[in-house]
């Protein structure tokens, strides 16, 4: 595992920017990368995302906060990108699914949801991989218990392949000690 | 259901300015305005489905519409196997949809795009007999090359291979193989001994770009100078606009354009939009948002009654109570007088609610209207129609309607409608940029196709060795055939009512009744209609177990035995074979305790078998899944890997929405606005495993998708009367059965 800024628990701090700038540009770093945005500031991550920058593996879903399609990490944390905006977001570290396995090929969560066969129709899987990945981060062997704490949903009924592919992601990043 | 049969299509191969052999379909209509079988054309031309590069690399077409069950997989499975292709080095493409004007109408390229060419006989002769072609043509090189007889020659693994060990890859001979004339006869298939590919578990082809983020739902799709748009509809079944004020809307940086699309007239079919509305187009989806806030609107209801849930219901109870004027749907001896002699009686009715599709990713259309063409980009799964409706709206030829077809987040039915199309194309017929049409989740639930609400009224009649002698089945229910085109030459209880559905043909005085429920929303396919009359039937079942202190296992059995096949063409050895298995592995004669219930059920239609069984208990106000059984035949298994996962997926679909979802009408009105009041199942409240277990039969593969969900709501509700005691009667179960404890 090289470089992946989901496992930096620590948030990547911004670079400074002039007072006056921040005006009219909100400094956002999204992927490793710096942006300047001069979108309205309320307007929700999810926006900006899908729409500005074309990172459409964000998804819509409900607009309310309650599905989990459009999870991204603030800052390591799973977060609704519908629920936040552009100014409560700057100064903070995102990550979305374009970006969570850095400079590897896959994340070990995205190499399970693949050996595991866990897509259906699919439009879930990113938000539902982007949850399990705050939650290894927080805890590197969950349970079923802890499993079941993401809420994100699946229309197709996806949920015990999900399960099997965070518990095999986890098992994968157990540092190998002895053999 | 397959009308593609019955116009001939035949093979047809080419090759591309670089050498590679591609093998397509060609209509037989098509003869005359493109070249004949064999001779050279362009590519783009045939409906290709199998393009071998001269590096080897092999290319094969997916025409089927992936909604997530699986299709671009599978049938491609079907053209790589009889081609002895290495599938881990096939790449496969999404084709778009296929249309030609022949002589004598349209022609269909590619075969059927729609959900009957999902998995029906046809697309499993056809796409097998494609890569059959395609195999023969690079055997014929590979013999010419090597001045030696085709019989000495075999394939392997995307190699030609001759008896004396020589071995050639595909790629080396196919230049060759594309200048030679196909085979004049259709040629013969591999047997299933030889199968290398089918019948093996094969992982979803797009899976690599969905876990990465990089595919393009049609919802992710881009068109350069595309606008948003974004609508409010009429809340009212019916209603119209009353009054608009847009200025505070047109204010809104970024919004650029206002536009009312008018709904369908009163009571009439929904040929086009669902409902009247505004559109705000702006240059990005958050201005086109704050637009669409912005926007002052009153609506008026149509005149008539107002429709409510609560008034369906009475209506529906109240039909059942009269029982005059129904509509005889079947009627085997003479159930009155059976019934009126039979020493043991039971009688139930069962209230089933409206449901929405809710497919993850909500309806929406990128679409580029111009002088003469268009180009549409959309998840759909009946394209035919949709290109259709396109030219009846825009009057644009239908070669020239350019549709491309990414998978979609999800279908169960909702995506068999256009009208999402129809909304699109007519917003975009009036600015001179595309338009990416976007549905937010307010609007996919309260402006859905939805699966009937209704009510069955059960009776049945038991002699005194307990053998049940008469069943009846009222069912009061609202019809889909009185707003749908497609639906107009069936009868009314269509899809609410099958006549050949277990346990009919096996109880001697059987009748089925139906009684239409005038209803203004509209009605479509919810994974088809099995579901619908099956958790009546087959919560019924146990009841009369109940009742007669039969075992409700044994109690089927008795009626599927001997195994025989019944006149509506259903098996009952095939049923019985299901039901058993599900028995056995639940191990349904070990006693339970600690509040743990058992419950069971099957149904059978259109030569698929299903069964399910679960353990559950009911804590506090949770239903805990401890086992959840789905056994399924369904014919030939083509990819076991996607039927375990569409098996484990309905089972889950099917539970979520028969314990906690239900749409309904209050005022006129879809009361349920988002997932919060529309709230399906989540990890923690599904059970952790769905064990799946499948008989194969040598039957043709069947798409098994609509069947997969009927039985697991009755079960789950016979599982809940095994826990608690308490019969639940009402979807959903578990506000009826919190209700009730």
């Amino acid at each position: 595992m090289q470089d992946n800024p989901a496992r930096h628990s620590k948030p990547t701090p911004v670079p400074p920017v002039a007072a006056s700038a921040l005006e009219k540009t909100l400094p956002l770093r999204i992927n490793g990368k710096n942006y300047f945005s001069d979108d309205d500031p309320a307007m929700p991550l999810l926006w900006y995302l899908r729409d500005m920058l074309r990172l459409t593996g964000t998804k819509y879903a409900c607009g309310i906060g309650a599905c989990g399609a459009c999870t991204v990490l603030v800052d390591g944390k799973a977060q609704a990108a519908c629920m936040v905006t552009l100014k409560q977001v700057t100064g903070h570290s995102i990550t979305t699914i374009e970006g969570l396995a850095g400079n590897a090929d896959l994340h070990p969560l995205q190499q399970a949801w693949i050996d595991e066969d866990v897509v259906l129709c699919g439009y879930c899987q990113t938000g539902q991989i982007m949850s399990a990945a705050a939650l290894l981060q927080h805890d590197a062997d969950p349970s079923d218990a802890d499993i079941d704490k993401i809420a994100n949903l699946c229309r197709c009924g996806s949920y015990p392949r999900i399960r099997r592919a965070i518990k095999r992601a986890a098992a994968a990043s157990k540092p190998a000690k002895k053999k | 259901m397959n009308s593609g049969i019955s116009r001939r299509r035949f093979l047809t191969i080419g090759a591309t300015a670089a050498g590679a052999l591609v093998v397509g379909w060609r209509d037989a209509n098509a003869q005359r305005k493109l070249p004949y079988l064999g001779a050279r054309v362009e590519p783009q031309q045939l409906g290709a489905f199998v393009r071998i590069e001269r590096d080897g690399r092999v290319v094969i077409g997916a025409r089927g519409c992936e909604v997530g069950q699986g299709v671009k997989t599978s049938l491609p499975m079907l053209i790589a196997d009889e081609l002895d292709l290495d599938w881990s080095r096939v790449h496969v493409e999404q084709l778009p949809y296929g249309y030609v004007d022949g002589d004598a109408g349209a022609i269909d390229p590619f075969g059927n795009q729609g959900v009957a060419g999902d998995a029906s006989p046809a697309a499993w002769d056809e796409l097998r007999q494609a890569g059959a072609v395609a195999r023969w043509l690079l055997v014929q090189a590979a013999a010419q090359q090597w001045n030696v007889g085709a019989d000495q020659l075999h394939t392997q693994a995307g190699d030609v291979v001759a008896n004396d060990g020589r071995r050639i890859d595909y790629g080396s001979v196919a230049a060759l193989a594309a200048t030679l004339d196909p085979p004049t006869n259709k040629l013969p298939l591999k047997p299933a001994t030889l199968w290398r590919i089918i019948g093996k578990p094969t992982a979803a082809v797009d899976s690599r770009d969905i876990v990465m983020g990089r595919s393009d739902y049609a919802n992710d799709a881009y068109l350069a100078d595309a606008l948003v748009a974004v609508m409010v509809r009429c809340p009212y079944l019916d209603g119209t606009l009353d009054q608009l004020d847009d200025a505070q809307t047109r204010a809104v940086p970024g919004v650029r354009k206002v536009i009312a699309v008018v709904g369908p007239k009163p009571d009439s079919p929904f040929d086009g939009v669902l409902a009247a509305g505004i559109a705000v187009l702006a240059d990005n989806t958050w201005a086109a948002l704050q637009g669409r806030k912005n926007l002052k609107i009153t609506w008026k209801p149509a005149p008539g009654p107002v429709e409510s849930s609560a008034g369906l219901a009475t209506t529906a109870n109240a039909l059942l109570d009269v029982n005059r004027d129904g509509i005889v749907v079947r009627n085997d001896g003479d159930f009155a007088a059976a019934l009126k002699k039979a020493p043991m009686k039971v009688s139930a009715r069962y209230t089933l609610p409206f449901l929405a599709h809710a497919t993850m990713e909500p309806p929406n259309a990128l679409i580029h209207v111009q002088k003469g063409k268009v180009l549409l980009i959309a998840g759909l799964h009946d394209p035919d129609g949709a290109s259709r409706l396109l030219h009846d709206i825009t009057g644009v030829a239908r070669d020239k309607i350019e549709i491309r077809m990414p998978r979609s987040g999800g279908d169960f039915g909702r995506r068999l409608h256009n009208d999402f199309v129809a909304e699109a194309a007519l917003i975009a017929q009036s600015v001179d940029v595309p338009v990416r049409l976007l549905w937010l989740r307010e609007d996919d639930l309260q402006h859905d196709f939805y699966r009937a609400f209704g009510v069955h009224e059960m009776q049945a009649g038991l002699d005194r060795h307990r053998k049940l002698t008469s069943w009846s089945q009222h069912c009061a229910a609202t019809p889909r055939n009185y707003r749908d085109n497609s639906m107009r030459a069936l009868p009314a209880y269509a899809d609410c009512l099958d006549p050949g559905a277990f346990p009919a043909g096996v109880v001697a005085n059987f009748e089925q009744t139906f009684f239409p429920v005038a209803s203004r929303l509209p009605r479509g396919d919810w994974f088809g209609a099995e579901g619908f009359s099956a958790f009546a039937v087959q919560s019924f079942l146990d009841e009369v177990a109940q009742a007669a202190k039969l075992d409700p296992v044994a109690l089927r059995m008795e009626l599927l035995k001997p195994a025989r096949v019944l006149h509506d063409g259903l098996d009952t050895g095939r049923l019985a074979a299901v039901l058993q298995l599900a028995a056995d592995k639940i191990d349904w004669k070990r006693k339970r305790y600690n509040d743990h219930g058992l419950g069971i059920a099957c149904h059978a239609a259109d030569g698929a078998y299903v069964a399910h069984a679960f353990e559950i208990s009911v804590q506090g106000n949770n239903l805990v899944f401890h086992r959840a059984i789905c056994v399924a035949d369904v014919g030939r298994v083509l990819n076991p890997l996607g039927l375990q996962a569409q098996l484990m997926g309905n089972t889950i679909q099917a539970i979520s929405s028969a314990l906690y979802l239900a749409i309904t009408l209050k005022n006129g009105q879809v009361q349920q606005q988002n997932f919060l009041d529309y709230a399906p199942m989540h990890m923690s409240q599904a059970p952790r495993e769905v064990e799946t277990f499948t008989i194969e039969s040598e039957a043709d593969p069947i798409n098994a998708n609509a069947i997969i969900v009927a039985s697991a709501a009755p079960a789950l509700a016979n599982a809940i009367y095994a826990a608690t005691t308490v019969r639940v009667r009402k979807l959903p179960l578990m506000p009826e059965l919190l209700r009730l404890l």
